[in-house]
């Protein structure tokens, strides 16, 4: 039985559910419906989409906003953001180790092997020295809560995670939608989230830049998933949104092309892959990035955000080492618990988990987005069999861990509120200081008994309070 | 601000003028479809629409013979149809999003709701009878977009430039829609003065919302072709005449010069197509031939296009 966050299992209401409980009770269906229909519109109208790759025939579709909001008491956040703060303190120091010193793989702590033959290790990026030292400037770490004080971290995100824009326009649409709520509680802003990601953008500008560095955001283009979070993050900063081809690379120095004189660029915050980023240093068919910007990074005339090769960090293959990275790099024992993982590319981990496929999460080790996996207790024994084939045909491109009862929070579902399991990705700023976002992104599993909560396999998203004191 | 914004900004506002202009040419070829017969000249009325959308060429490369609801579809949905009302439309919300930073909320939700509607619309309800409701409301889209522009942009360089895309557009959507009308379906000599040689003009007029502004303006309910001609031209009351455009062309240029601080090729373009429509007399338009005049035009709009690209670098 899965932990709900409303209900105890007497049926009483947690304590920081209980203004909630009460507002939910009182709402009647009409009211209801006229949220979510107002929610839905309000989405579409502002093109608040993303786009699932290989679904041509919906190719922008709205996340669907569940109105019952997740809500964590000050205390228990004052001991989860502690947990995050010390694990994106290690994932800095270790990147900066990894293309340094590489003490921790001299200490032999963590297999050379596994940092190497790493397709996000970025040779390129060895003796690179960012601004103040700071790789990760941006993280996204999963959470998953299986007990009332039991979390677990799933994945680290530290090369473009996106989401933040959810965060900030589910706030939106639940203070449009019921503002009694929030005068009835005692909220933490989310909303100067773009302005403290303004600062740490402008804390890490190079040396070079002026007293008020230029900054852009990079995406892609209009067709990449994540369009709608980069425009809007540019937007609410007041900064340039560009696309490769409005850089350019000039004397050793990077700029835009203007209406009028080239305008020199200090900081990109870019939401393209290490691979598309710079043909001239990376993969050259890419057209996407910006030819040289890699050289006038190296240079320390220009900060990306985040660095080249972070990818490293975040990798399923190294999230099984998570907890001798963070003592080793903090001198503590980790605040947040990991996910016990069977790395399949071992002979007896492969063993284990062939045996017990049907009890397993099992996930492509490079892979995202909920892509290519399988949930064992919810999948049928036919679909176990079909996967066991992929994994024997490539151990090694794959990681398993038990299957987490995942905390539940109350949902509205056609058949009226009932529990959907939930997880939270809470947003990480790392500059001058670390910061984390007091909330962050609850995903939920619209569907009965799902565990997958990615977009891209139809879940929702959750407005994510934080009670002050 | 970027080259590649203000272009987009540019082609944003040129696609909706377009996606408009596209509507109500086929408001007149529905318009006449529904006379059969009635009035020699007239039962090639798609063929006309098809040419003055500057279409012909690419619906002949895809049908054999006109068909009035095949012209439809081809101008409305088709999307392999570059110009048809859903490509603009598409485009322009394209161009939009890639710029969103640099629109008001307004402008995009006007954008992007016009686009989501459109998208749900199945091309097989748009019915004969149901067509000019949907013309309507292409119009009351491209109206309601305009209006969330002049209403809501502040007055700076993103401003200008959808201006300058908008007016481009209408000017050469006037000259063409005249040019055609008058050099390649003008009735033979004998026909000039007769029903119709009026139906044609009117159609004109009609095409560009001035048939009931020509007769006000003129207090004459005849159509006579210098008038409307002159009209179309001349007159910069009439906010869809060549003159009408580039004033608003110069005005934009100007403030945009102001604001950089430079003023460059385009803009001595742009004010040498105005003096000559400031002043141009009907006469001697005539004399030295419409359609020249015309092409004359169309050629020193296109150049001016061009130039303002190139000046503020657009990719």
């Amino acid at each position: 039985m899965a932990f709900n966050e409303m209900f105890l299992a007497d049926g009483k209401v947690r304590f920081p559910y209980k203004k909630v409980e009460t507002w939910l009770k009182s709402l009647g269906p009409s009211d209801i419906e006229r949220a979510l229909r107002e929610c839905e519109a309000r989405f579409r109208r502002q093109g608040i989409t993303f786009a699932v790759y290989g679904d041509n025939k919906a190719s922008e579709r709205i996340i669907p906003f569940d109105i019952v909001p997740r809500v964590f008491a000050a205390q228990e956040w004052r001991r989860l953001s502690s947990g995050i703060e010390q694990r994106v303190r290690a994932m800095n120091a270790f990147l900066h180790d990894l293309y340094h010193r590489q003490e921790i793989l001299r200490a032999g702590r963590i297999p050379t092997d596994v940092i190497i033959q790493n397709d996000a290790f970025v040779p390129e990026m060895v003796g690179v020295n960012p601004t103040k030292g700071i790789y990760a400037h941006i993280m996204g770490i999963d959470i998953v809560r299986v007990a009332e004080n039991d979390f677990y971290v799933l994945e680290d995100n530290c090369r473009t995670p996106s989401g933040v824009s959810y965060m900030l326009e589910d706030r939106e649409a639940m203070m449009h939608l019921f503002p009694e709520l929030f005068s009835q509680h005692r909220i933490a802003p989310v909303e100067n989230y773009p302005s403290v990601l303004h600062k740490t953008l402008e804390s890490v500008a190079p040396a070079s830049s002026g007293s008020e560095p230029v900054i852009v955001v990079l995406t892609p283009g209009i067709h990449n998933s994540a369009f709608f979070e980069h425009a809007f993050l540019a937007d609410e900063m007041g900064v340039e949104l560009c696309e490769g081809s409005d850089l350019f690379v000039s004397d050793g120095w990077l700029y835009m092309r203007t209406t009028q004189e080239p305008k020199r660029v200090d900081v990109v915050y870019r939401r393209i892959d290490d691979a598309y980023l710079d043909p001239l240093a990376f993969r050259p068919e890419s057209n996407l990035g910006v030819p040289g910007i890699f050289d006038v990074y190296r240079a320390g005339r220009v900060t990306l955000v985040n660095a080249p090769g972070t990818g490293v960090a975040d990798d399923k293959s190294i999230y099984t080492y998570m907890p001798e990275i963070i003592e080793f790099y903090t001198g503590e024992k980790p605040l947040l618990k990991n996910v016990t993982t069977w790395r399949c590319s071992n002979a007896s981990d492969l063993k284990y988990v062939s045996e017990h496929l049907a009890e397993l999460v099992v996930k492509e080790v490079h892979g995202s987005g909920g892509y290519g996996m399988l949930v064992g207790p919810t999948s049928t024994k036919a679909q176990v069999e079909e996967f066991r084939v992929k994994l024997l045909a490539r151990p090694s491109n794959y990681i398993a861990q038990p299957t987490l009862a995942l905390s539940a929070v109350p949902t509205f579902v056609n058949s009226g509120v009932a529990p959907r399991h939930v997880d939270l990705r809470p947003f990480v700023l790392s500059g001058d200081q670390i910061r984390v976002t007091p909330g962050g992104l609850t995903r939920v599993a619209l569907q009965e008994g799902s565990l997958v909560v990615n977009s891209s396999q139809g879940g929702g998203t959750k407005d994510t309070w934080v009670l002050e004191d | 601000m970027l080259g590649r914004t203000a272009s987009s900004l540019y082609w944003m506002s040129r696609y909706v003028e377009r996606a408009e202009n596209m509507a109500r040419l086929l408001e007149v070829g529905y318009r006449i479809s529904l006379m059969p017969g009635a009035v020699e000249g007239h039962r090639d009325e798609w063929r006309s629409t098809l040419t003055s959308a500057a279409c012909a060429e690419s619906y002949a490369a895809k049908y054999d013979d006109i068909h009035g609801a095949r012209v439809i579809s081809f101008l409305l949905f088709d999307e392999e149809n570059p110009t048809s009302v859903k490509s603009c439309l598409k485009a322009a919300r394209n161009n939009g999003r890639a710029v969103r930073t640099a629109l008001t909320r307004d402008v995009w939700e006007s954008l992007n709701s016009t686009w989501n509607e459109l998208a749900h619309i199945d091309p097989d309800t748009i019915t004969s009878d149901r067509l000019p409701s949907f013309l309507e409301w292409v119009k009351q889209k491209a109206m309601a977009f305009r209006g969330a522009l002049l209403g809501t942009m502040l007055r700076t360089d993103p401003y200008y430039f959808s201006q300058l895309g908008n007016f481009i557009e209408r000017a050469d959507n006037t000259a063409r829609i005249l040019d055609v009308k008058y050099f390649i379906l003008l009735p033979r000599a004998t026909d000039v003065g007769s029903d119709v040689d009026a139906q044609q003009w009117a159609q004109v007029l009609r095409s560009v919302s001035a048939h009931r502004a020509y007769r006000w303006f003129y207090k004459d309910s005849r159509y006579k072709p210098w008038l409307v001609s002159e009209f179309l031209i001349l007159q910069e009351e009439m906010p869809r005449s060549l003159l009408f455009a580039y004033n608003w062309i110069n005005l934009a240029l100007n403030d945009l010069g102001q604001l950089y601080g430079q003023l460059y090729d385009c803009h001595a373009l742009a004010a040498q197509t105005q003096a000559r429509l400031k002043g141009g007399k009907m006469e001697q338009i005539f004399q030295d031939g419409l359609h020249e005049f015309l092409q004359d035009f169309m050629e020193a709009n296109n150049a001016l296009s061009q130039s303002i690209s190139k000046t503020y670098n657009f990719p």
